[in-house]
């Protein structure tokens, strides 16, 4: 499966918010959205990955971004594993249909069920600008990356 | 940041802290002192199975809380005395025995003077260097603890002994 290409607007999708509500490809709209797409709430790496990910909010903030952390876990999987965590990334639920809008952006790792490990940032007019898919769900894309993402970001 | 501070944090610098052959093979491992898999991977490179030249430097995360700060506090507290891996090799053989306290008594007997030491691990210099340490991490592309930085790139795995062996046929 592919990741969605940069200058793709985002199709329709569906996630659930931790509040219950729908996300869908219009609230991209606005300002820059990084998705960090990871595997399993709980799993030791992903805990790295968010954790390491907070450091760069601030930073995020400056450019007018948000950012969302994407799997297939249940809403409240995922708050535990985010309060246990101690960040504050929003997470959005891809349960039901289960990673069908991992699947829609092509972040989706079929062979083990669950979201692969990905980052898609969505420029504030929902056209994807950058996005990045690991040649496994075991590496992990760095910080760095996440920078050069929010960089393909046209100006404004 | 400047690809070329992005290529000289990928050598050793000459304010490392760093212990091993110098023509050894350069191992980078930006960690965290309370992160159990940081201590696996330290323990192994500290006694590796072939020689490496290690380089270890903070990843401190503020989200972990205290602990992470105050054991690379601690770190650079007695990196200036001289006694940085004789410190971490005693967190690492005792990683359950580090708060204050302990901090306090393994440096008296490693010979610091302890008030000297309390307060040089708050200080504004190792705070700077704890910063510091954590903005390059970053930059370098470390997405969990450890980030092991080799020429190969950055690695997040838990180093083992065919890892060492793989670093020498590189």
């Amino acid at each position: 499966m592919a990741i969605i290409a940069p200058g793709t607007p985002v199709p329709e999708i569906t996630l659930k918010r931790e509040d219950g509500s729908d996300f869908t490809q219009e609230d991209l709209r606005g300002r820059t959205t990084v998705l960090v797409f990871y595997p399993f709430a709980f799993s030791p790496v992903c805990t790295d990955q968010l954790q390491v990910y907070e450091e760069l909010l601030g930073e995020l903030a400056q450019q007018d971004a948000v950012m969302y952390a994407v799997s297939t876990d249940a809403s409240f999987s995922q708050i535990a594993f985010r309060e246990k965590l101690g960040v504050s990334i929003e997470q959005l639920s891809d349960f039901e249909p289960k990673g069908a809008a991992s699947k829609a952006l092509g972040a989706y790792f079929e062979p083990a069920g669950m979201t692969n490990r990905a980052l898609v940032v969505v420029a504030p007019d929902g056209v994807v600008a950058w996005s990045h898919l690991a040649a496994s769900p075991g590496e992990l894309p760095g910080a760095d990356k996440v920078r050069e993402g929010l960089a393909a970001v046209p100006a404004a | 940041m400047s690809d070329d501070r992005l290529a000289a944090l990928r050598r050793e610098q000459p304010d490392d802290h760093a212990c091993g052959p110098a023509d050894a093979p350069l191992v980078v491992v930006y960690g965290d002192a309370t992160c159990p898999r940081c201590q696996q991977a330290a323990r192994l490179l500290r006694e590796p199975p072939r020689p490496v030249r290690l380089v270890w430097r903070h990843l401190v995360l503020r989200v972990r809380g205290p602990r992470p700060r105050a054991l690379a506090g601690a770190l650079e507290a007695a990196g200036r005395e001289g006694r940085f891996w004789a410190l971490l090799d005693r967190l690492l053989a005792e990683p359950g025995r580090t708060e204050d306290p302990d901090l306090w008594r393994i440096a008296g007997e490693l010979g610091l003077d302890v008030d000297a030491f309390d307060g040089a691990r708050r200080d504004a210099a190792a705070t700077a260097r704890i910063e510091r340490d954590l903005a390059d991490g970053l930059a370098l592309g470390a997405a969990a603890t450890p980030a092991i930085l080799t020429p190969a790139g950055v690695d997040h795995g838990v180093p083992d002994a065919a890892w060492v062996a793989a670093l020498h046929a590189g």
